[in-house]
């Protein structure tokens, strides 16, 4: 029996879990998606007051290949090498549910019907959760850019937007990922060079710093938070199959002949299933408490490499400035191709401004935006932790009155 | 070193049979397994449901006699103390066993003698004795026809609901292993988060991201533990209804054990028959005399196999109604249902 998921979302605008404004000269939004068997179709929705686009409000279907198409010209454009860059949304990734659901599948003569309906509707819930976070993730990028005073007004964006055929952007080649894999390799060696040449400007110097740091901790904590959630799912799954097990249990056809317990046994009894009950709430609960947090540290694991990226952009420019400025110091001693060297010189000059400029304030912004979002998150996290505290002890509470009630 | 741990027996009765009205005995595991092993001998093979004793675990006795100082060993002991509790309770439950001496002196005697060859009723190897008196009852030489549809009905449950526990004792267990890991995981993660706060520049997101992180190490942990402590009493709770369920299907293997006596007797008096026969025929006065003594002989032990047989089915009948106890559960069924 084939489980493939094909389904039509219909998603309301979200408030994404980054703090942006929104005006009404752009607004960028996903109104929908639909998951096909190995590819997402996500339709981006554009409502616009600017002249550059033919209407005021419109539609275009995209794949998460032209997004990444889309991040890489932005990325590889030499005129937005002052910015931070917004991270590219990681491709959905529906493997896992796929084969837990297919696994249900072909275990389905081996189960209760009972059994069965309620862990499919399990697996389900699971694979309707990633493919929310997956949309979400593709807007924010979008949302993203479309609030950058820069990036909203570039051109293979507004093609993004507007153009309603396919973009005809396939995804990478062998020979251009080993390209882009070499790339990588050079880019970190020559990160190492560069990092070490100590900055002059106390600013970015502590941020280089600070970064650095940051980075590297928020990676360490992604990292403890992603294994402590793959246990509570674990657990959460465990306790699910127990649930259903002791419902099927609880039948008469089942249970005819007990425990020869006594009652205060039986009262044992009312006890387990309560607890397991608690259990079975709180695992969900606390999975969707996890998922907040490791989806804020996440994200910000992706903001800060991109803020890093930027400071090794412009140290690569203060490099270039000072090789520039040795030539031409050379040149004019030998007194030969001293105007090549002086434009030359003048253009890495022009360049190492241009990026500390506006780097300065993308940095400023980054952690304003930073501090903001984890504030958001965090209270909400501790709302949600509180409210379901308060079910716990509810349900506890009306157990308790029920053992009373028996004895 | 010669330590045991000796647990202490108290009991209150209004019963005459005692000789007084509440008393205390102080016994040792292995007391407990010899009492079991004299009751299985005496009233097992007439189909009585024998209660099973507690399990024997190496690692946990070796704990406490170690004398490790942790709570580990302090919970072994409470939990076999548990343990030990239900298995006397279940005892002196039964209306039949109660009545045996060897019950009344395990609860009143001051000193009981010492019990010997207990090693092979610790809790795996009872199962197992229960598994080879299965394999010999598969190895019957006549399928028993089955006469009473009750008994065969009754054999299904007992089989679907041990099918049950056991996966149910399989998913509990895991369930421990992955609680444990997920303390474990929430204690790094909370290290890691406490590293990120430090490292933080905006003084009150710093602040916040520490006490987060206290804040998850203090009551997750303490939470997750407790939580990996239930489940592991109640995967104990689960084996030992396990053990039970053994004890009711050993009942009813030896009421089929009882069937081919008397049914091995039937042949064997067959055979006999056939042999006078043959005697009468050839004509051997002497041989035809000792033939008939032996045909009277085997009459006999038919009649009181098959009387055997009508007894122990109808012990085993008793048992397996005297567990039903619907009762109990019809009140709980929709508090258990809501919750699930």
């Amino acid at each position: 029996m084939h489980y493939g998921m094909c389904c039509l979302c219909v998603l309301q605008p979200r408030a994404v879990n980054v703090d942006l404004q929104t005006d009404a000269t752009l607004q960028v939004d996903i109104s929908d998606a639909l998951s096909e068997r190995d590819k997402v179709k996500f339709t981006v929705h554009t409502k616009s007051t600017l002249p550059n686009f033919k209407q005021n409000e419109f539609s275009v279907v995209r794949q998460h290949e032209e997004f990444i198409w889309l991040h890489d010209s932005f990325v590889e454009n030499e005129d937005y090498a002052g910015y931070i860059i917004p991270p590219a949304p990681p491709r959905p990734d529906f493997d896992a549910s796929r084969e837990k659901l297919q696994k249900l599948g072909e275990g389905e003569g081996s189960m209760t019907k009972e059994e069965f309906t309620k862990m499919k509707q399990e697996l389900e819930a699971e694979y309707l959760a990633i493919f929310k976070k997956t949309v979400a993730m593709h807007e924010v990028f979008l949302c993203r850019v479309a609030a950058h005073p820069v990036l909203r007004k570039d051109l293979n964006f507004h093609v993004f937007l507007e153009y309603n055929q396919d973009l005809s952007v396939r995804g990478k080649n062998k020979k251009e990922k080993l390209e882009d894999f070499f790339k990588n390799v050079v880019k970190s060696a020559d990160g190492v060079l560069v990092a070490g040449v100590k900055d002059v400007d106390d600013f970015f110097e502590h941020e280089k710093t600070f970064l650095l740091e940051y980075h590297n901790r928020v990676k360490d904590a992604s990292a403890k938070s992603d294994k402590m959630i793959r246990s509570h799912k674990s657990a959460a799954d465990d306790i699910n199959r127990i649930a259903s097990s002791l419902y099927t249990l609880g039948t008469p056809a089942m249970f005819k002949f007990e425990f020869e317990f006594t009652s205060s046994v039986v009262e044992s009894g009312l006890l387990r299933f309560c607890f397991i009950a608690l259990q079975k709430i709180e695992a969900r609960v606390a999975a969707d408490e996890d998922l907040k947090l490791a989806d804020l540290l996440k994200y910000y694991l992706r903001e800060s490499q991109a803020a890093k990226d930027l400071l090794y952009r412009r140290s690569r420019a203060l490099v270039d400035y000072e090789n520039a400025n040795k030539a031409l110091d050379k040149a004019r001693a030998k007194n030969r191709d001293v105007l090549q060297a002086e434009t030359s010189q003048q253009l890495c000059c022009h360049k190492f401004e241009k990026i500390s400029e506006s780097a300065k304030q993308e940095l400023i912004d980054f952690k304003t935006r930073r501090v903001a979002a984890f504030r958001k998150n965090l209270v909400e996290l501790a709302e949600l932790e509180l409210k379901h505290a308060k079910g716990n002890l509810q349900l506890l509470q009306s157990c308790l009155g029920v053992l009373k009630g028996n004895t | 070193m010669n330590a045991y741990m000796a647990y202490k027996v108290s009991t209150q009765t209004t019963l005459a049979m005692f000789r007084n009205k509440t008393f205390t005995v102080r016994r040792r595991f292995s007391d407990f397994l010899g009492l079991y092993e004299k009751l299985s001998e005496k009233h097992g093979p007439n189909g009585f449901i024998v209660p099973p004793p507690p399990e024997k675990s190496i690692l946990g006795m070796t704990k406490v006699k170690v004398g490790k100082d942790d709570s580990s060993a302090a919970d072994f002991v409470e939990r076999r103390r548990g343990a030990l509790e239900r298995y006397l309770q279940r005892v002196v439950n039964h209306p039949s066993l109660l009545q045996d001496p060897d019950v009344r002196e395990f609860l009143e005697r001051e000193e009981l003698p010492r019990a010997v060859s207990t090693q092979a009723l610790s809790g795996a190897g009872f199962l197992k004795m229960i598994n080879k008196a299965t394999d010999a009852v598969s190895k019957m030489t006549i399928k028993m026809n089955e006469s009473d549809v009750w008994f065969e009905e009754k054999l299904q449950e007992v089989e679907s609901a041990d099918q049950h526990f056991r996966k149910l004792h399989t998913l509990v267990e895991s369930l421990v292993i992955h609680r444990k890991e997920l303390s474990l995981n929430t204690a790094s993660f909370a290290k890691s988060a406490a590293m990120l706060g430090s490292a933080e520049d905006n003084t009150a997101l710093s602040r916040a991201l520490s006490q987060l992180a206290e804040v998850e190490d203090k009551m997750e942990q303490l939470h997750q533990d407790q939580a990996a402590n239930d489940t592991f009493s109640f995967a104990e709770l689960i084996a030992d209804f396990i053990r039970l369920l053994g004890a009711v299907r050993g009942s009813f293997d030896q009421r089929m054990k009882a069937w081919q006596r008397w049914q091995d007797a039937q042949a064997m008096l067959q055979k006999k028959r056939e042999t006078e026969a043959k005697l009468l025929w050839a004509n051997k006065p002497d041989k035809l005399q000792l033939a008939k003594e032996e045909i009277a002989e085997w009459e006999a032990k038919v009649t009181q196999y098959e009387r055997d047989f009508e007894r122990v089915s109808a012990t085993v009948r008793k048992e397996v109604i005297r567990f039903e106890l619907i009762k109990y559960w019809e009140a709980f069924l929709p508090e258990a249902k809501a919750i699930a």
